[in-house]
Protein backbone atom coordinates (compact mmCIF):
# COMPACT_ATOMS: atom_id res chain seq x y z
CA UNK A 1 0.00 0.00 0.00
CA UNK A 2 1.61 3.59 -0.85
CA UNK A 3 2.11 5.81 1.27
CA UNK A 4 -0.62 8.09 -0.39
CA UNK A 5 -3.40 5.63 0.44
CA UNK A 6 -2.18 5.23 3.93
CA UNK A 7 -1.83 8.63 4.33
CA UNK A 8 -5.52 9.20 3.06
CA UNK A 9 -7.03 6.77 5.42
CA UNK A 10 -5.07 7.64 8.84
CA UNK A 11 -5.31 11.00 8.42
CA UNK A 12 -7.33 12.72 6.00
CA UNK A 13 -10.38 10.58 6.55
CA UNK A 14 -11.44 11.33 9.66
CA UNK A 15 -12.58 15.03 10.21
CA UNK A 16 -11.01 16.28 13.46
CA UNK A 17 -7.10 14.61 12.42
CA UNK A 18 -7.83 16.36 8.51
CA UNK A 19 -7.97 19.46 11.24
CA UNK A 20 -5.16 18.66 12.68
CA UNK A 21 -3.08 18.14 9.93
CA UNK A 22 -4.28 20.99 8.24
CA UNK A 23 -3.14 23.36 11.56
CA UNK A 24 0.41 21.74 11.95
CA UNK A 25 1.06 21.73 8.03
CA UNK A 26 0.38 25.54 8.12
CA UNK A 27 2.98 25.54 11.30
CA UNK A 28 6.03 24.03 9.31
CA UNK A 29 4.81 26.02 6.42
CA UNK A 30 4.99 29.12 7.06
CA UNK A 31 8.20 28.46 9.36
CA UNK A 32 9.93 27.12 6.64
CA UNK A 33 8.76 29.38 4.29
CA UNK A 34 9.39 32.43 6.43
CA UNK A 35 13.09 31.61 7.21
CA UNK A 36 13.77 30.40 3.13
CA UNK A 37 12.20 33.90 2.10
CA UNK A 38 14.49 35.83 5.04
CA UNK A 39 17.62 34.61 4.63
CA UNK A 40 16.80 35.46 0.59
CA UNK A 41 16.50 38.50 0.99
CA UNK A 42 19.45 38.79 3.65
CA UNK A 43 21.87 37.01 1.23
CA UNK A 44 21.12 40.02 -1.86
CA UNK A 45 21.40 42.39 0.30
CA UNK A 46 24.49 41.47 2.71
CA UNK A 47 26.55 44.16 3.65
CA UNK A 48 23.49 46.67 3.52
CA UNK A 49 21.54 45.69 6.31
CA UNK A 50 21.67 47.04 9.84
CA UNK A 51 22.56 43.31 10.78
CA UNK A 52 25.59 43.94 8.64
CA UNK A 53 26.62 46.92 10.25
CA UNK A 54 25.81 47.28 14.31
CA UNK A 55 29.18 45.04 15.09
CA UNK A 56 30.59 48.27 14.64
CA UNK A 57 28.68 50.20 16.91
CA UNK A 58 27.54 47.59 19.89
CA UNK A 59 30.27 47.09 22.28
CA UNK B 1 -22.76 55.26 -19.39
CA UNK B 2 -23.17 51.72 -19.91
CA UNK B 3 -27.01 53.01 -21.45
CA UNK B 4 -25.43 55.04 -24.09
CA UNK B 5 -23.02 52.98 -25.45
CA UNK B 6 -26.09 50.22 -25.26
CA UNK B 7 -28.11 52.49 -27.13
CA UNK B 8 -24.95 53.34 -29.54
CA UNK B 9 -23.39 49.80 -30.49
CA UNK B 10 -27.35 47.87 -30.31
CA UNK B 11 -28.71 46.16 -27.31
CA UNK B 12 -27.10 43.20 -28.54
CA UNK B 13 -23.44 43.78 -27.55
CA UNK B 14 -24.52 44.56 -23.94
CA UNK B 15 -26.78 41.64 -23.76
CA UNK B 16 -25.55 39.14 -20.85
CA UNK B 17 -24.91 35.80 -22.39
CA UNK B 18 -24.32 34.33 -19.22
CA UNK B 19 -20.93 32.77 -17.59
CA UNK B 20 -20.79 29.20 -19.85
CA UNK B 21 -22.09 30.79 -22.86
CA UNK B 22 -18.67 31.04 -24.40
CA UNK B 23 -17.82 27.07 -23.52
CA UNK B 24 -21.46 26.19 -24.95
CA UNK B 25 -20.74 27.57 -27.68
CA UNK B 26 -17.38 25.78 -28.50
CA UNK B 27 -19.27 22.54 -26.91
CA UNK B 28 -22.36 21.89 -29.24
CA UNK B 29 -23.88 22.24 -32.37
CA UNK B 30 -26.99 23.94 -31.44
CA UNK B 31 -26.08 27.60 -30.25
CA UNK B 32 -24.85 30.28 -32.41
CA UNK B 33 -21.11 32.41 -31.81
CA UNK B 34 -21.19 35.97 -31.97
CA UNK B 35 -22.15 37.63 -35.60
CA UNK B 36 -19.73 39.11 -38.05
CA UNK B 37 -22.09 42.07 -37.13
CA UNK B 38 -20.89 41.96 -33.29
CA UNK B 39 -17.20 41.49 -33.65
CA UNK B 40 -16.48 44.18 -35.90
CA UNK B 41 -18.64 46.59 -32.76
CA UNK B 42 -16.57 44.82 -30.61
CA UNK B 43 -12.79 45.48 -32.17
CA UNK B 44 -13.73 49.12 -33.10
CA UNK B 45 -14.44 49.46 -29.64
CA UNK B 46 -11.23 47.97 -28.37
CA UNK B 47 -9.02 49.82 -31.15
CA UNK B 48 -10.96 53.41 -29.99
CA UNK B 49 -10.31 52.54 -26.36
CA UNK B 50 -6.48 51.63 -26.74
CA UNK B 51 -6.43 54.99 -29.14
CA UNK B 52 -7.92 57.51 -26.66
CA UNK B 53 -5.59 56.10 -23.48
CA UNK B 54 -2.52 56.05 -25.90
CA UNK B 55 -3.24 59.40 -26.69
CA UNK B 56 -3.91 60.73 -23.16
CA UNK B 57 -0.35 58.94 -22.09
CA UNK B 58 1.52 60.78 -25.20
CA UNK B 59 -0.16 63.88 -23.93
CA UNK B 60 1.00 63.58 -20.35
CA UNK B 61 4.07 62.82 -21.50
CA UNK B 62 4.27 66.20 -23.39
CA UNK B 63 3.00 68.17 -20.52
CA UNK B 64 6.94 66.87 -19.02
CA UNK B 65 8.86 68.61 -21.57
CA UNK B 66 7.08 72.01 -21.26
CA UNK B 67 8.73 73.55 -18.04
CA UNK B 68 11.42 75.14 -18.23
CA UNK B 69 13.04 72.63 -15.06
CA UNK B 70 15.97 70.68 -15.80
CA UNK B 71 14.93 66.84 -15.08
CA UNK B 72 17.31 64.90 -12.25
CA UNK B 73 19.11 62.09 -13.91
CA UNK B 74 18.30 58.78 -12.80
CA UNK B 75 21.02 57.51 -10.56
CA UNK B 76 21.71 53.64 -9.79
CA UNK B 77 20.56 53.90 -6.09
CA UNK B 78 21.51 51.01 -3.63
CA UNK B 79 18.02 50.85 -3.24
CA UNK B 80 16.96 50.68 -6.65
CA UNK B 81 15.78 47.34 -7.69
CA UNK B 82 12.82 44.45 -6.32
CA UNK B 83 14.68 43.12 -3.94
CA UNK B 84 16.96 45.85 -2.25
CA UNK B 85 17.03 47.27 0.63
CA UNK B 86 17.98 50.63 2.05
CA UNK B 87 21.98 50.82 2.46
CA UNK B 88 22.13 51.33 6.12
CA UNK B 89 25.15 52.73 6.43
CA UNK B 90 24.42 55.38 4.10
CA UNK B 91 21.27 55.83 5.99
CA UNK B 92 23.30 56.29 8.95
CA UNK B 93 26.08 58.60 6.78
CA UNK B 94 22.63 60.60 6.03
CA UNK B 95 21.59 61.43 9.16
CA UNK B 96 24.78 63.00 10.32
CA UNK B 97 24.57 65.15 7.18
CA UNK B 98 20.93 66.30 8.21
CA UNK B 99 22.24 66.83 11.68
CA UNK B 100 25.15 69.27 10.92
CA UNK B 101 23.54 70.91 7.92
CA UNK B 102 19.95 70.77 7.05
CA UNK B 103 19.13 70.94 10.60
CA UNK B 104 20.08 74.40 10.60
CA UNK B 105 17.04 74.73 8.72
CA UNK B 106 14.68 72.65 7.82
CA UNK B 107 12.59 70.59 10.57
CA UNK B 108 11.94 66.45 10.90
CA UNK B 109 9.02 66.58 12.43
CA UNK B 110 8.07 62.91 11.92
CA UNK B 111 10.75 61.37 13.00
CA UNK B 112 11.24 60.14 16.22
CA UNK B 113 14.59 59.09 17.78
CA UNK B 114 12.92 56.02 18.92
CA UNK B 115 12.65 55.24 14.45
CA UNK B 116 16.79 55.38 14.44
CA UNK B 117 16.94 52.32 16.75
CA UNK B 118 18.22 49.50 14.86
CA UNK B 119 17.91 51.10 11.81
CA UNK B 120 21.00 53.64 12.50
CA UNK B 121 22.30 53.32 15.94
CA UNK B 122 22.07 51.13 18.23
CA UNK B 123 19.33 51.66 21.47
CA UNK B 124 22.30 52.98 23.85
CA UNK B 125 23.21 55.24 20.57
CA UNK B 126 20.00 57.05 20.10
CA UNK B 127 19.45 57.25 23.78
CA UNK B 128 22.69 59.83 23.65
CA UNK B 129 21.62 61.26 20.43
CA UNK B 130 17.99 62.42 21.83
CA UNK B 131 19.51 63.59 25.31
CA UNK B 132 21.57 66.09 23.43
CA UNK B 133 18.97 68.06 22.02
CA UNK B 134 16.63 70.18 24.77
CA UNK B 135 13.14 69.17 24.33
CA UNK B 136 10.21 71.88 26.12
CA UNK B 137 8.18 70.24 27.75
CA UNK B 138 4.95 70.90 30.55
CA UNK B 139 3.18 71.99 31.86
CA UNK B 140 4.56 70.91 35.21
CA UNK B 141 2.62 70.88 38.84
CA UNK B 142 3.12 74.42 39.28
CA UNK B 143 1.65 74.78 35.21
CA UNK B 144 5.42 75.87 34.21
CA UNK B 145 6.57 74.77 30.72
CA UNK B 146 10.41 73.83 31.40
CA UNK B 147 13.16 71.90 28.55
CA UNK B 148 14.74 69.09 29.19
CA UNK B 149 17.21 66.16 27.52
CA UNK B 150 15.74 64.55 24.90
CA UNK B 151 13.99 60.66 25.53
CA UNK B 152 13.63 57.95 22.82
CA UNK B 153 10.05 58.76 22.48
CA UNK B 154 10.71 62.36 21.76
CA UNK B 155 10.44 63.54 17.72
CA UNK B 156 13.01 65.38 16.22
CA UNK B 157 13.21 69.32 17.69
CA UNK B 158 12.49 71.91 14.88
CA UNK B 159 14.72 74.75 14.21
CA UNK B 160 11.99 77.01 14.00
CA UNK B 161 8.98 77.67 16.64
CA UNK B 162 6.32 78.44 13.59
CA UNK B 163 6.20 79.19 9.75
CA UNK B 164 6.94 82.62 10.27
CA UNK B 165 9.83 82.42 12.11
CA UNK B 166 11.31 80.63 9.42
CA UNK B 167 10.00 82.65 6.84
CA UNK B 168 11.71 85.80 8.32
CA UNK B 169 14.78 84.39 8.68
CA UNK B 170 14.85 82.92 5.08
CA UNK B 171 14.00 86.00 3.03
CA UNK B 172 10.40 84.91 3.00
CA UNK B 173 11.00 81.15 1.75
CA UNK B 174 9.79 78.85 4.01
CA UNK B 175 12.42 75.71 4.87
CA UNK B 176 9.91 72.54 4.11
CA UNK B 177 9.66 69.82 6.41
CA UNK B 178 11.98 66.90 5.46
CA UNK B 179 10.65 63.95 6.67
CA UNK B 180 8.46 63.24 3.70
CA UNK B 181 10.21 65.44 1.20
CA UNK B 182 11.60 62.39 -0.88
CA UNK B 183 7.50 61.45 -1.91
CA UNK B 184 6.29 64.95 -2.09
CA UNK B 185 9.15 65.76 -4.97
CA UNK B 186 8.66 64.66 -8.70
CA UNK B 187 11.75 62.43 -9.10
CA UNK B 188 11.96 61.40 -5.18
CA UNK B 189 15.58 60.89 -4.11
CA UNK B 190 17.17 61.41 -7.85
CA UNK B 191 15.56 65.24 -7.19
CA UNK B 192 16.89 65.77 -3.95
CA UNK B 193 20.59 64.76 -4.96
CA UNK B 194 19.88 66.80 -8.15
CA UNK B 195 19.13 69.69 -6.31
CA UNK B 196 21.87 69.57 -3.49
CA UNK B 197 24.41 69.21 -6.63
CA UNK B 198 22.73 71.36 -9.18
CA UNK B 199 23.77 74.78 -8.05
CA UNK B 200 25.11 77.19 -10.50
CA UNK B 201 25.82 80.44 -11.65
CA UNK B 202 22.12 81.86 -13.35
CA UNK B 203 22.11 81.94 -17.09
CA UNK B 204 22.51 85.51 -18.71
CA UNK B 205 18.81 86.79 -18.74
CA UNK B 206 18.09 85.32 -15.28
CA UNK B 207 17.42 87.66 -12.95
CA UNK B 208 17.35 86.85 -9.05
CA UNK B 209 16.05 88.46 -5.81
CA UNK B 210 18.09 89.19 -2.78
CA UNK B 211 19.02 85.54 -1.27
CA UNK B 212 18.32 83.57 -4.07
CA UNK B 213 20.00 81.44 -5.99
CA UNK B 214 20.27 79.77 -8.95
CA UNK B 215 19.51 75.54 -9.75
CA UNK B 216 17.97 74.79 -12.92
CA UNK B 217 16.86 71.31 -11.11
CA UNK B 218 14.52 73.91 -9.17
CA UNK B 219 11.10 75.04 -10.81
CA UNK B 220 11.40 78.16 -12.18
CA UNK B 221 15.25 78.27 -11.52
CA UNK B 222 15.34 80.84 -8.75
CA UNK B 223 15.64 78.82 -5.00
CA UNK B 224 15.97 80.66 -1.68
CA UNK B 225 18.14 78.06 -0.53
CA UNK B 226 21.70 78.75 -0.85
CA UNK B 227 24.32 75.92 -1.97
CA UNK B 228 24.59 74.16 1.54
CA UNK B 229 26.65 70.96 0.40
CA UNK B 230 30.34 71.22 -0.40
CA UNK B 231 33.48 69.28 0.18
CA UNK B 232 33.83 68.79 3.78
CA UNK B 233 31.03 70.38 4.71
CA UNK B 234 30.37 67.91 7.02
CA UNK B 235 32.06 65.11 8.79
CA UNK B 236 31.24 61.17 8.90
CA UNK B 237 32.14 59.21 11.93
CA UNK B 238 33.00 56.30 9.68
CA UNK B 239 36.05 57.72 8.15
CA UNK B 240 34.16 58.17 4.24
CA UNK B 241 35.55 60.39 2.63
CA UNK B 242 33.46 63.79 2.89
CA UNK B 243 32.69 65.18 -1.12
CA UNK B 244 29.98 66.72 -1.62
CA UNK B 245 28.45 64.85 -3.98
CA UNK B 246 29.14 61.68 -1.02
CA UNK B 247 26.84 63.67 1.20
CA UNK B 248 23.86 64.80 -1.16
CA UNK B 249 23.70 60.50 -1.98
CA UNK B 250 23.82 59.77 1.61
CA UNK B 251 21.23 62.46 2.88
CA UNK B 252 18.96 61.10 -0.45
CA UNK B 253 19.31 58.06 0.90
CA UNK B 254 18.61 59.20 4.57
CA UNK B 255 15.70 60.84 3.18
CA UNK B 256 14.40 58.01 1.30
CA UNK B 257 14.24 56.45 4.65
CA UNK B 258 12.53 59.07 6.34
CA UNK B 259 9.51 59.28 3.51
CA UNK B 260 9.53 55.64 3.19
CA UNK B 261 10.78 53.60 6.39
CA UNK B 262 8.68 50.47 5.44
CA UNK B 263 11.00 49.97 2.43
CA UNK B 264 13.07 47.26 3.44
CA UNK B 265 9.80 45.33 4.95
CA UNK B 266 7.89 46.28 1.38
CA UNK B 267 10.92 44.34 -0.56
CA UNK B 268 11.30 41.15 1.22
CA UNK B 269 7.43 41.30 1.03
CA UNK B 270 8.01 40.63 -2.61
CA UNK B 271 10.29 37.92 -2.81
CA UNK B 272 7.62 36.57 -0.22
CA UNK B 273 4.45 37.18 -2.56
CA UNK B 274 6.33 35.93 -5.60
CA UNK B 275 6.94 32.77 -4.06
CA UNK B 276 3.70 32.62 -2.60
CA UNK B 277 2.03 33.36 -5.70
CA UNK B 278 3.91 31.01 -8.10
CA UNK B 279 2.78 27.81 -5.70
CA UNK B 280 -0.66 29.35 -5.72
CA UNK B 281 -0.41 29.99 -10.00
CA UNK B 282 0.88 26.29 -9.93
CA UNK B 283 -2.18 25.00 -7.86
CA UNK B 284 -4.39 26.79 -9.56
CA UNK B 285 -3.16 25.45 -13.43
CA UNK B 286 -3.32 22.09 -12.37
CA UNK B 287 -6.88 22.30 -11.14
CA UNK B 288 -7.99 23.78 -14.30
CA UNK B 289 -6.47 21.37 -16.30
CA UNK B 290 -7.62 18.66 -14.56
CA UNK B 291 -11.44 20.13 -14.72
CA UNK B 292 -11.17 21.05 -17.76
CA UNK B 293 -10.01 17.14 -19.19
CA UNK B 294 -13.05 16.00 -19.08
CA UNK B 295 -15.07 19.01 -20.41
CA UNK B 296 -12.68 19.71 -23.70
CA UNK B 297 -12.30 16.29 -24.71
CA UNK B 298 -16.00 15.71 -25.76
CA UNK B 299 -18.77 17.60 -27.59
CA UNK B 300 -23.08 17.81 -27.45
CA UNK B 301 -24.40 16.71 -30.62
CA UNK B 302 -28.35 17.84 -31.41
CA UNK B 303 -30.13 15.90 -32.95
CA UNK B 304 -33.57 17.01 -34.40
CA UNK B 305 -36.33 14.86 -33.38
CA UNK B 306 -39.04 14.84 -36.49
CA UNK B 307 -42.82 14.86 -35.10
CA UNK B 308 -44.66 12.46 -36.33
C1 LIG C 1 20.32 78.03 5.37
C2 LIG C 1 19.14 77.29 5.54
C3 LIG C 1 19.03 75.96 4.82
C4 LIG C 1 19.83 74.85 4.95
C5 LIG C 1 21.06 74.69 5.82
C6 LIG C 1 19.26 73.84 4.12
N1 LIG C 1 18.15 74.32 3.50
FE1 LIG C 1 16.98 73.31 2.21
N2 LIG C 1 15.78 74.95 1.98
C7 LIG C 1 15.97 76.16 2.60
C8 LIG C 1 14.97 77.07 2.14
C9 LIG C 1 14.82 78.53 2.60
C10 LIG C 1 14.17 76.38 1.22
C11 LIG C 1 12.96 76.91 0.43
C12 LIG C 1 13.46 77.31 -0.95
C13 LIG C 1 12.41 77.94 -1.81
O1 LIG C 1 11.23 77.62 -1.65
O2 LIG C 1 12.78 78.75 -2.66
C14 LIG C 1 14.69 75.03 1.15
C15 LIG C 1 14.17 74.03 0.35
C16 LIG C 1 14.64 72.74 0.33
C17 LIG C 1 14.03 71.65 -0.41
C18 LIG C 1 12.76 71.72 -1.21
C19 LIG C 1 12.96 72.13 -2.63
C20 LIG C 1 11.64 72.09 -3.34
O3 LIG C 1 11.54 71.38 -4.36
O4 LIG C 1 10.67 72.74 -2.88
C21 LIG C 1 14.77 70.53 -0.18
C22 LIG C 1 14.52 69.13 -0.72
C23 LIG C 1 15.85 70.92 0.69
N3 LIG C 1 15.75 72.25 0.98
C24 LIG C 1 16.80 70.04 1.15
C25 LIG C 1 17.83 70.40 2.00
C26 LIG C 1 18.80 69.45 2.47
C27 LIG C 1 18.83 67.97 2.15
C28 LIG C 1 19.64 70.16 3.26
C29 LIG C 1 20.87 69.63 4.01
C30 LIG C 1 21.88 69.07 3.20
C31 LIG C 1 19.17 71.53 3.29
N4 LIG C 1 18.07 71.65 2.50
C32 LIG C 1 19.78 72.56 4.00
C33 LIG C 1 16.96 76.47 3.51
C34 LIG C 1 17.97 75.62 3.90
Amino acid sequence: MSVWSTLNRTVFKRTSTFALAVAGGTFFFERTFELVSQSIFENLNKGKLWKDIKHKYEN
Amino acid sequence: MAATVGRICGARLLKKYGLVWPQACQLSTNTQGWTKNRKVWLSTLGVVGGGVGALLFALEQSVQASGSEAHPPHNPWNHSGWFSSLDHASVRRGYEVYKQVCKACHSLQYIAFRNLVNVTHTEDEAKAEAAEVMIKDGPDEEGNYFERPGKLSDYLPSPYPNENAARAANNGAYPPDLSLICSGRKGGEDYIFALLTGYMEPPAGVVLREGQNYNPYFPGGAISMAQVLFDEAAEYSDGTPATASQLAKDVATFLKWCSEPELDDRRQMTIKAIGMFSMLAAVVYYYKRHKWSTLKSRKLAYKPVSKK
